[in-house]
């Protein structure tokens, strides 16, 4: 079981395979491969969780790929210990309930069939990334996700604005590759391989480090950054919304964007052993996380508001790591694997129902969905941090992590209480309340089976995967994750409490605001008008970008292009012009003066021969005379 | 002048005179006999000269052998009543000055030599002095000469024999223009 | 009194004229006929010298045999060629024999 789990990607890419070379005109069949395969993977994930975690021993399985003789030998496999493990899960169930629910939310799309190949494309891509056991196929499978994330964003690609998203993700995201293959260069350069062992063995011994470790961790954290949607790249993933909603909640929530975080996660060895690389993670992260959660107080858009959500959480995470908590990193990267991939399909659910992304037209809908609404609700509170659902379990540990650095803590103290208002703010604005848009309320219904069902298995795993780290449960999540010698994490009851007020205070807040309006959020906008206008325009980050680097870039461009339609172009027509010129005096040159010289020489031969040959009269009297008068003019001579 | 230089003078003049009919007379004929005339002045010449094996040759040869085999040549080829007919090319008048020009030079060559002169007379028994030498001192050239003479004899058989053995030609059908694409000048050649 | 230098002027006349008649005559035989008359001027020499230069050994005479020999030899081969070139062109003129022209 586990020396063939190479397998586990495998069956995705057969799937694709299968669709797009089979089965591509029959729509259910396709889908039906696709969720089969991922439904095996789902299995065989579990299986594999349960093995490895009953037995933390790494597992390691690879063959030759490339090998160039000494200086060049790269081989390619697969690891499995608790941390790939865990993304498996993560991966293959969030992938799981997301294709059974496109089988609802996706009915009827001309290209039905299609995005299922796609859906199987990124599955076997992120298995491939969560199972390499070097950093070189995790950056194949990297760029690989980053393909499937860009067609399934521009999926709807007759809509403008979905073409440009994708191709905003994927550019933007590519310059985060290029740090990250600066970086893979720079370990490769150090320490002579990009194994994961090789690489920490090097660090490990004292090969690497100093100035030059940290230098390739930055450049390494430049691809978690870009994949992670960490300031200053991240203005992507609000765009990437524009594609079909179980994708945003696969991709955009669950499992492609914390690729960084995993990628982090994985060398947090480098971050460790470099100081600087991992004050930098942290401060990343924990703005990313403050700004986004800023912006996504105000936004009206449903699955913006849970994008910049999105964005806080990895921040989150990200900030976790760069102070070392790896527990409390992974760990939240599962609990909120579940609950923002169920709040995404939450969303889709309610856009199924209403047509319309903007919470303003929404409004009283729990009447009309009750599933989908308490679903929602529970996500909601464990993302906030209530006890004791799966999102308390982790940002405790988050916020335990920050402890000894107060900044952090202050300043991850203020998002939750922000994530607890603005999803608590979603909620209220969508399912409580009269209805503000009387048309689409009354064509409002509950989803299909398929579409509710992915939704309570997903409100479970929201509920109870944060048991697994229990505290007071053998040594907590990072008996999970650590392959070493896991360290107990301490159970901070005062931090619990405080980021457990915190939280309340936030959903209290929204309550007060959008349930009770006792507190009219138009007034506070209009307070602070400055400040409402600037988070409404996302900081105009996008705006900054377009003046700084996109419009100079334009510029730049145009003069290129004039410089060579006008410089390289004419110095190409004049080269050939000149060519032409030069081959045509050679013509004439080779047409009259060497074969002029030949034929001459021709000419000369042949009128000699015409004149001289009425010597050779053929009469041997001729003959005769001349030898005799030759030898009386010879005798003359002599 | 003694009895020797008027026989010398007569035969030399004797000699020039049927030469140059030879060479000028209009009738192939003619010029035959002229030769056999000349021929005989040379073979005089050699009695002149002591040599009376060689006259016995020449006269043998060249008048009984060589004269008549010209004359059998005349008659199986020459029309002898061509008399119209111009027995001279277009170089007689290089000709002359040709051969006029060799015969000056060659007279101021001997007038150039010294010869040295052996005043003895003609040993006796010339002629078999002539067979030994034949027969020692020049028996290769002798040997070669016999050869040589057997395979002109030869040669003059296959040379003048009738070739149809090659190329048996079909009869023509009209003997005529065959005979005229053969040679398409024969329609001049056609006797008057 | 006649000596060596005679025979030699009339052996170089008698050349001469046959020298003329090769270059001028038309009839192949004729052309034969001047070419035995410059052998016999040779001989003419070769005797002459025999007898006022080696008399005793009349060396010259061996030699003038064997002109006579091959002028024989010759002669036959010249004729035979002749007659086979009669029946090729019903002629014997020797300009007419040019296809060895250009």
């Amino acid at each position: 079981m586990l020396a063939n789990a190479w397998l586990i990607p495998v069956l995705p890419l057969v799937a694709m395979a299968l669709i797009m070379l089979v089965t591509h005109r029959n729509r259910t069949l396709s889908a039906g491969i696709s969720i089969t395969a991922m439904a095996i993977a789902f299995v065989w994930a579990w299986a594999i969780a349960f093995t490895v975690w009953g037995n933390p021993v790494e597992q390691r399985f690879h063959f030759e790929w490339l090998n160039l003789g000494p200086s060049m030998h790269i081989p390619i496999g697969i690891q499995i210990d608790g941390l790939s493990a865990m993304m498996l899960i993560v991966v293959t169930t969030v992938a799981l309930m997301v294709q059974i629910y496109s089988l609802g939310y996706m009915h009827g799309d001309p290209r039905y069939s299609r995005y299922y190949a796609y859906l199987s494309l990124f599955g076997m891509a992120m298995l491939t990334l969560v199972l390499a056991d070097n950093f070189f196929l995790m950056f194949v499978a990297w760029e690989l996700v980053g393909l499937a994330s860009y067609l399934l964003i521009g999926f709807w690609f007759e809509k403008q604005s979905a073409s440009d998203a994708g191709k905003k993700a994927f550019i933007t995201t590519r310059l985060g590759d290029l740090g990250f293959i600066i970086g893979l260069l720079m370990l490769y350069a150090g320490a002579g391989t990009l194994t994961f062992e090789g690489v920490f063995g090097a660090v490990e011994k004292g090969l690497l480090g100093g100035a030059f470790l940290t230098t390739a961790a930055i450049f390494l954290f430049g691809g978690a950054i870009g994949k992670s949607a960490q300031v200053p790249l991240h203005v992507w993933l609000p765009d990437a919304m524009e594609g079909p909603t179980p994708v945003s909640a696969l991709i955009h929530a669950a499992t492609m964007v914390v690729a960084g975080v995993y990628l982090v996660a994985r060398g947090l060895t480098l971050f460790m052993a470099a100081e600087t690389a991992a004050i930098t993670v942290a401060w990343i992260g924990i703005i990313t996380s403050f700004m986004a959660a800023t912006i996504g107080l105000v936004q009206n858009d449903i699955k913006r508001v849970l994008a910049y959500s999105t964005v806080s959480q990895l921040g989150y995470m990200v900030m976790a790591l760069g102070l070392g908590g790896f527990t409390a990193s992974t760990f939240h990267l599962m609990t909120h694997a579940f609950f923002k991939s169920l709040l995404f399909l939450g969303a889709g659910s309610v856009i199924h129902a209403v047509h319309t992304n903007d919470i303003r037209e929404m409004g009283g809908l729990h009447s009309k969905m009750k599933i989908t609404s308490t679903t929602f609700l529970i996500a909601s509170l464990a993302i906030a941090g209530i006890f004791p659902l799966s999102g308390f379990w982790s940002k405790d540990e988050i916020v335990a992590a920050t402890s000894g650095h107060p900044v952090f803590m202050i300043l991850t103290l203020g998002v939750a209480f922000m994530t607890a208002f603005y999803m608590f703010r979603l909620y209220f604005l969508t399912f409580t309340g009269t209805p503000r848009d009387k048309h689409k309320f009354d064509h409002a219904h509950e989803s299909p089976k398929v579409m509710t069902y992915p939704l309570i298995f997903l409100a479970f795993l929201s509920v109870v995967s944060g048991w697994i780290g229990l505290p007071w449960l053998h040594h907590g999540f990072s008996s999970v994750v650590y392959h070493g010698e896991p360290h107990h994490a301490e159970f901070h009851i005062s931090l619990a409490l405080i980021s457990t007020l915190v939280a309340l205070s936030g959903i209290g807040l929204a309550y007060l605001m959008y349930y009770k309006r006792s507190i009219d959020p138009v007034k506070v906008g209009g307070a602070m008008p400055g400040l409402y206008r600037t988070l409404l325009n996302k900081y105009y980050v996008d705006e900054a970008y377009a003046v700084l680097f996109i419009k100079p870039y334009y510029v730049f461009c145009q003069a290129m292009f004039w410089f060579d339609a006008n410089v390289v172009d004419g110095i190409v027509n004049g080269t050939g012009q000149f060519g032409l010129l030069w081959g045509r005096f050679q013509r004439w040159f080779d047409e009259t003066f060497v074969d002029g010289a030949v034929n001459g020489l021709g000419w000369v031969t042949r009128g000699f021969g015409a004149t001289i040959r009425y010597l050779q009269t053929g009469s041997l009297q001729n003959y005769a005379f001349i030898v005799f008068a030759a030898l009386v003019i010879l005798w003359i001579l002599r | 002048m003694d009895s020797t230089a008027l026989a010398f003078y007569s035969l030399a003049f004797i000699i020039i005179a049927a030469a140059i009919f030879v060479v000028t007379a209009k009738n192939i004929f003619h010029s035959a006999v002229y030769l056999i005339v000349a021929l005989f002045g040379v073979a005089g010449l050699f009695v002149l000269l002591q040599a009376f094996f060689l006259a016995a040759a020449q006269v043998l040869i060249y008048v009984g052998a060589i004269a008549v085999l010209m004359m059998f040549a005349v008659m199986l080829t020459a029309r002898i009543a061509d008399a119209g007919v111009r027995h001279t090319n277009e170089q007689v008048g290089t000709g002359l000055l040709v051969s006029l020009g060799l015969l000056a030079v060659m007279l101021y060559s001997l007038w150039d030599s010294p010869f040295q002169f052996s005043g003895a007379p003609v040993a006796e028994g010339a002629g078999l002095t002539l067979g030994r030498q034949l027969l020692t001192k020049f028996v290769l050239p002798f040997e070669i000469v016999s050869v040589l003479l057997l395979a002109a004899l030869i040669g003059a058989v296959v040379i003048a024999k009738k070739d149809d053995t090659g190329r048996a030609e079909p009869k023509a059908k009209y003997p005529a223009a065959r005979a005229l694409r053969e040679d398409p000048d024969i329609v001049r050649k056609v006797p008057r | 009194m006649i000596g060596l230098s005679h025979y030699m002027a009339l052996s170089a006349i008698v050349f001469c004229i046959g020298v003329y008649g090769m270059l001028t005559r038309r009839n192949a035989v004729a052309v034969l006929m001047s070419v035995e008359l410059m052998f016999n001027s040779v001989n003419i020499a070769l005797v002459a010298c025999a007898r006022f230069v080696t008399p005793e050994t009349v060396t010259g005479q061996a030699v003038a045999v064997f002109t006579i020999a091959v002028a024989a030899a010759e002669a036959t081969v010249a004729l035979a060629i002749v007659l086979l070139i009669y029946q090729h062109h019903r002629g014997i003129d020797v300009d007419r024999v040019n296809f060895m022209k250009w």
